[in-house]
């Protein structure tokens, strides 16, 4: 997706980057991760993150784009990318063809970010999902108090050029959760630094400081 | 084929000038090649090229299967047309086909006409030529026939099979065919079946051919002639379908050929016309007719989700190949949407897949020309597949 490109969070890049390594939360991501294991990467970008799995984690890496641009970066990169829509080419994929499915900084531009969670859950043993949360106290002051649509560092985009369609908090993405049976294993909030500071001491402090949100879901036990 | 031994061999020329395809190997003398339509072929020869060093591991050769009217001169002059070979300029050291690094390999097709066995060439039984006597092929065939030479040259697997078009067709086939034999496998503006348009343009320059009074039912070689005004309309109308509105009018839009203005009549007013009616002439220099008819019917013919009962995903289950899809924007008779199909059909098995539209005016022919997006892929996946097969860095 583009997402990745040109939302969210390109701007913190630079700052939060590590000087050897990937983007902090993308570094969040990747600890999660069992060296050799199968991961698909849904709105994989440059591939940043692909790259450095494969490289430092010896996965078995493949992803999805949505921009040409990004996947012809990437397959030079000797990338294994697929040109494709989260919101309409998962359904090819079999059910737990990956031992995990990342979906970072996405979810909020799919049209349909249920059937998207699901499609997660069915192909991938688990599934990543990382989002910018719109419950984080400066994009509520800036509703409240400016009465503005939010712009944040990973929030960047003016309201009429933003591809984020489906914004939501991590109250509501728990809830979603909740509602589809999916187990929340981890939950990281993340805050203006980039970096992880657990869940603080509640969901509440969660959703009102964390600027990004890190979950690893897997499916409903039946 | 000895590891380490770098192959030279060229085609030659016999005393009276004529060109000697070489290397050629004589196949299937014990045991003939059984065709799709049930008829056997054997012996058969099958003429090659190579560019490179098989290495002794025997782990780095490329297969580059050639389009409808390409052939094994892949890189260097053509014996024939003295022109560059077809990828000459992106197979050389340090180029995408590195030949430092690769053993880069280039069949003739079964059915051709430069030296392996097709129409033109004498039936064993009879000692007169095939012609229409020769049996009908398919892509499925040829690559029997490519597997055969591997065998012959000892090469058990393959690090990549790349071909653009009915090449496209070839690489597929490959993997679909030899799984265990292709480590990575690179159709290039290519298709999974042939649409009902394509099989429409294919008729229409094979009723061309067969339609010019000396083709002679197929058997023009007795009587001493050739259907070139039939072979030269079939070869401009298909033209028309490699290359885009676009590139031809960039290329000639209504230009005047040779004139100010118009001469109101039949001649080759226009500087479009002038070129087709050039390609057509040129092309029956270097192209036997029934070889043509031949060919074009192989194509036809494929279709590799018709063995799944439709499914094309069927044909790719459990697949330890790495693909890498390239289709062209501007690519009017193999769309993306028919590379489209075959990356759905690979994603249903959760296969190795890379997949990228290139963006280009250029049209089908885009492959064959230089488009620097597309040679840079090329050179990285194959790099990238390298170095996944365990060969040394360039």
């Amino acid at each position: 997706m583009t997402a990745h490109a040109n939302t969210a969070v390109a701007a913190p890049a630079a700052s939060n980057a590590r000087p050897d390594g990937i983007r902090v939360d993308l570094q969040l991501i990747a600890d999660m991760i069992e060296p050799g294991s199968r991961l698909l990467d849904i709105g994989c970008g440059d591939g940043a993150l692909l790259r450095y799995l494969v490289s430092e984690k010896s996965v078995d890496g493949r992803g999805i784009e949505i921009s040409q641009a990004g996947v012809n970066a990437c397959v030079r990169q000797g990338l294994s990318v697929v040109q494709g829509d989260a919101d309409t080419d998962l359904k090819d994929y079999p059910d737990a063809a990956f031992d995990y499915v990342v979906l970072s900084q996405t979810l909020q531009a799919t049209r349909n970010p249920r059937l998207v969670l699901l499609e997660l859950l069915r192909i991938g043993r688990r599934a990543i999902v990382s989002f910018p949360n719109f419950g984080f106290w400066r994009c509520r002051a800036q509703l409240a108090m400016r009465g503005r649509m939010p712009v944040t560092g990973v929030l960047d985009n003016p309201w009429y050029r933003t591809p984020n369609i489906h914004f939501c908090t991590i109250s509501d993405f728990l809830d979603l959760c909740r509602a589809e049976g999916a187990v929340v294993e981890r939950r990281h909030a993340l805050g203006q630094d980039g970096q992880s500071n657990g869940f603080w001491v509640s969901k509440f402090f969660a959703n009102l400081l964390g600027e990004q949100g890190v979950f690893m879901l897997s499916r409903p036990t039946k | 084929m000895k590891p380490g031994a770098a192959s030279e061999a060229r085609a030659t020329f016999r005393p009276d000038g004529s060109v000697e395809h070489t290397p050629a190997v004589e196949l299937g003398r014990d045991k003939p090649l059984r065709l799709a339509s049930g008829a056997t072929l054997g012996p058969f020869t099958v003429a090659y090229q190579t560019y490179g060093t098989l290495n002794e591991a025997r782990s780095n050769a490329i297969l580059l299967c050639h389009a409808l009217t390409g052939d094994q001169y892949a890189a260097g002059i053509h014996p024939v047309t003295g022109r560059p070979g077809w990828w000459d300029e992106i197979i050389g050291p340090g180029r995408p086909f590195d030949t430092d690094r690769y053993f880069i390999l280039c069949t003739n097709v079964l059915g051709g006409c430069m030296g392996t066995t097709g129409p033109a060439d004498n039936s064993p039984a009879t000692g007169k030529p095939y012609d229409m006597s020769f049996p009908l092929i398919t892509i499925g065939d040829m690559v029997e026939a490519q597997a055969r030479l591997l065998d012959h040259l000892g090469i058990d697997q393959l690090l990549a099979v790349v071909g653009g078009s009915m090449g496209a067709m070839q690489a597929l086939e490959w993997a679909h065919r030899f799984p265990e034999r292709v480590f990575a496998s690179v159709p290039i503006a290519g298709a999974a079946r042939h649409t009902a348009q394509n099989i429409a343009f294919h008729e229409v320059g094979r009723q061309a051919i067969m339609s010019d009074p000396n083709w002679h039912a197929g058997n023009y070689r007795v009587h001493d002639t050739k259907p070139s005004q039939g072979l030269a309309v079939a070869r401009m109308a298909a033209h028309i379908t490699y290359l885009s509105d676009e590139a031809l009018h960039r290329k000639f839009g209504r230009g005047l050929q040779d004139r100010e203005i118009p001469t109101y009549g039949f001649e080759a007013d226009f500087q479009v016309e002038s070129y087709l009616r050039h390609q057509g002439r040129s092309f029956v220099e270097r192209f036997d007719a029934n070889s043509y008819l031949y060919i074009t019917r192989a194509m036809d013919y494929f279709d590799i989700a018709a063995e799944h009962d439709g499914q094309l995903a069927a044909a790719f289950v459990d697949t330890p190949v790495r693909f890498c899809i390239v289709s062209f924007t501007s690519d009017w008779l193999f769309p993306t949407a028919e590379s489209r199909a075959i990356v759905h059909a690979l994603n249903a098995n959760a296969a190795n897949v890379s997949f990228v539209e290139i963006d280009t005016d250029k049209g089908h022919d885009s492959f064959l020309l230089d488009v620097p997006e597309f040679h840079a892929i090329l050179s990285s996946f194959l790099n990238s597949a390298a170095e996944q097969h365990g060969l040394d860095g360039p």
